[in-house]
């Protein structure tokens, strides 16, 4: 742009606007994150702390929370509690203190890794069937090209809860309810219509003369795509991977419904960790915060693309 | 450039073979390219609806599988349509996407002008603000009840903070007709971010030069705001909105966590009325015809409203 509109511009608020704005967004951007920072908090509290009225918040940091996530305790008569030799571990002395011994680890782990093999797998076999379609559709004539495309997506309008009913029936017919790969499939079919809308977009803007060089050439039709296209189609199938990762990882009523033991996530587990008289909130805490926390660091890694996942490439910056 | 080894592979294998592997016409690689996506969308979306609208003309239900199964017609749809218990859930789902729809696109739309006056740091207030839109519903909306515990939760707190009322007075998500409200918040925390990109990116897409244009003419700001910025992020809008609808229209996880439907039928959104119709008194049949007639909804209310939107785009 020219220099001398920079210096002044009919269209460039004034400085005292500016500030009112910054003021107000900055407000309610603490406000929204208070929740979230209330979460990370009680994790770090003690029970008690936790459910003091007023709310605490400047509190002793203790890590109960994070010990009773990943373990099941008992209570043990005073007597032989009094017996017992002295805690050996960190964790032993926190979970004493409350007046109780390990019992053994808790289901957390299972589920999370759960949540990871899941998330991944579907993520994986998304980006894989989606990349193929979406490079099929942008670069070929197909057939009822836009009829699929559109039916590709309205697969999205589906309420979760009616395409559970006969999923699970087939499910249980075909042995895959509580199976990694029941759960892995599920997502892919759910995850595919993001992935092929988006990956479309990212393709489209591929010039083609490239591919038509690499033809030139003497590469095929597959080696151009492996070699070309694919290379350049990076950043948006990275971007797009973490979209279908955030999807399958936040899941929660096809998880519900189709697993109950095995191959259950997380997001039904962490709702169900119970103390005594309720849920066990600083250890609910420490769950949601170790759940959560990946995918507010991807959130921030993404943000330039954020609005082409959230919309299915509809919108563009 | 340098032979590949696949190169020298092609060269090596005979012609007629190599031309049949390269002579692949561009119609059978589309195809191989689309069939295996075309095929799990129908093994996994299109094959299971077929058998729920085939249900849905049947008394089956899934806990008895080897009762026998007879034909009822069109009587599970003649029930649900005839039923008040459902428009009774109708009614609460629609009070619920107006009103998040009501606040996410108030609040959305004018953080995004806010955020447009591009002061210093605004990118990264963006990118804080939009952090609760990505996370997990099912274990935001669990935290969320500890928030709006009686008695204790911050919530309850935080109201007798800032207004004087005792927070042992009133309970956000028990008796009192406070708990629709609660999920409208969370919600609303939830989903603004969203409405507040695509109108950022609306706000962004209007050239400065419209403004410049307009300031000649001595057009008023206020002027100018009615008449170049509305219409010019109007499409953004209700593409936020589209998407959203539809969004809350199937709403279930954050809600169930929340509320479970209650206090009594107080949140009973229409996807945990078919949830409970389905896995709770395994009425396959009869939620089978449920299900059809809420995907007959959305899909119906959304096609009308995308031809006003490319209506609107047009303009």
């Amino acid at each position: 742009m020219s220099g001398v509109s920079s210096s002044w511009s009919v269209t460039e608020p004034s400085k005292l606007s500016k500030w009112l704005a910054a003021t107000l967004v900055l407000a309610y951007t603490l406000i929204t994150l208070l929740p979230l920072l209330w979460i990370i908090s009680t994790g770090f509290k003690s029970g008690p702390d936790s459910i003091s009225y007023p709310p605490k918040v400047v509190f002793e940091p203790s890590l109960e929370g994070y010990v009773n996530l990943f373990t099941t305790r008992t209570r043990l008569g005073a007597e032989a509690f009094a017996a017992l030799p002295p805690p050996e571990t960190w964790y032993d002395r926190i979970v004493r203190q409350s007046g109780m011994v390990i019992a053994g680890p808790s289901r957390f782990g299972e589920r999370f890794l759960n949540s990871v093999i899941i998330g991944f797998g579907s993520t994986a076999l998304s980006i894989f069937l989606g990349t193929l379609a979406a490079y099929g559709f942008s670069r070929f004539k197909v057939p009822l090209k836009d009829d699929l495309l559109f039916f590709i997506l309205s697969t999205r309008m589906m309420p979760p809860i009616a395409v559970a009913i006969p999923i699970y029936l087939m499910y249980r017919q075909l042995g895959l309810s509580d199976t990694h790969l029941g759960m892995i499939l599920l997502y892919t079919a759910v995850n595919i219509s993001l992935a092929v809308w988006l990956l479309k977009g990212f393709i489209d803007e591929i010039p083609r003369e490239y591919e038509e060089a690499a033809l030139i050439d003497g590469y095929t039709r597959f080696q151009a795509f492996r070699k070309v296209v694919l290379p350049q189609a990076a950043t948006g199938i990275a971007s797009t991977a973490i979209f279908c990762l955030i999807f399958a990882w936040n899941e929660y009523a096809f998880a519900v419904l189709l697993t109950s033991g095995k191959a259950q996530t997380a997001p039904p587990f962490i709702p169900t960790i119970i103390g005594v008289g309720g849920q066990d909130w600083p250890a609910v805490a420490a769950g949601a915060t170790i759940f959560l926390l990946p995918v507010m660091i991807f959130t921030i890694l993404l943000r330039k693309h954020l609005l082409r996942g959230i919309t299915f490439g509809a919108v563009r910056k | 450039m340098t032979p590949t080894p696949l190169d020298r592979l092609a060269r090596a294998t005979p012609p007629s073979m190599a031309r049949r592997v390269r002579g692949l016409s561009d119609r059978t690689i589309a195809w191989l390219f689309v069939a295996p996506t075309i095929a799990l969308l129908l093994a996994i979306n299109i094959f299971p609806l077929i058998w729920t609208v085939r249900l849905s003309f049947t008394n089956f239900a899934a806990n008895k599988p080897n009762a026998e199964v007879k034909w009822v017609g069109l009587r599970n749809y003649e029930r649900i349509l005839t039923d008040d218990g459902i428009w009774a859930t109708m009614q609460t789902t629609a009070h619920f996407l107006f009103w998040t729809l009501f606040f996410q696109v108030l609040i959305g739309f004018t953080l995004a002008w806010l955020i447009n006056r591009k002061f210093k740091g605004n990118d990264l207030l963006t990118t804080l603000i939009v952090l609760p839109m990505m996370l997990s519903p099912a274990v935001v909306g669990n935290f969320w009840t500890f928030l709006y515990q009686p008695q204790i939760g911050l919530v309850n707190y935080m109201v007798e903070l800032l207004t004087g009322t005792p927070a042992s007075s009133f309970s956000m998500l028990g008796p009192g007709g406070l708990a629709p409200w609660s999920i409208v918040i969370v919600d609303t925390w939830m989903w603004t971010p969203f409405v507040m990109l695509i109108c950022l990116a609306g706000l962004r897409s209007i050239p400065d030069y419209i403004y410049e244009a307009a300031e000649i003419d001595r057009a008023s700001k206020w002027r100018q705001f009615w008449t170049i910025t509305i219409p010019m992020v109007l499409p953004f809008l209700m593409l936020a909105v589209l998407f959203r609808g539809i969004e809350n229209f199937k709403m279930f996880d954050m809600v169930t966590l929340l509320t479970g439907g209650g206090p009594g039928n107080e949140t009973l959104l229409t996807s945990i009325d078919l949830k409970r119709e389905a896995f709770e008194k395994w009425r396959t049949g009869y939620s089978s015809a449920y299900a059809i007639i809420l995907f007959v909804t959305v899909f119906g209310l959304a096609s009308i409203y995308v031809k006003a939107l490319n209506k609107v785009k047009e303009r």
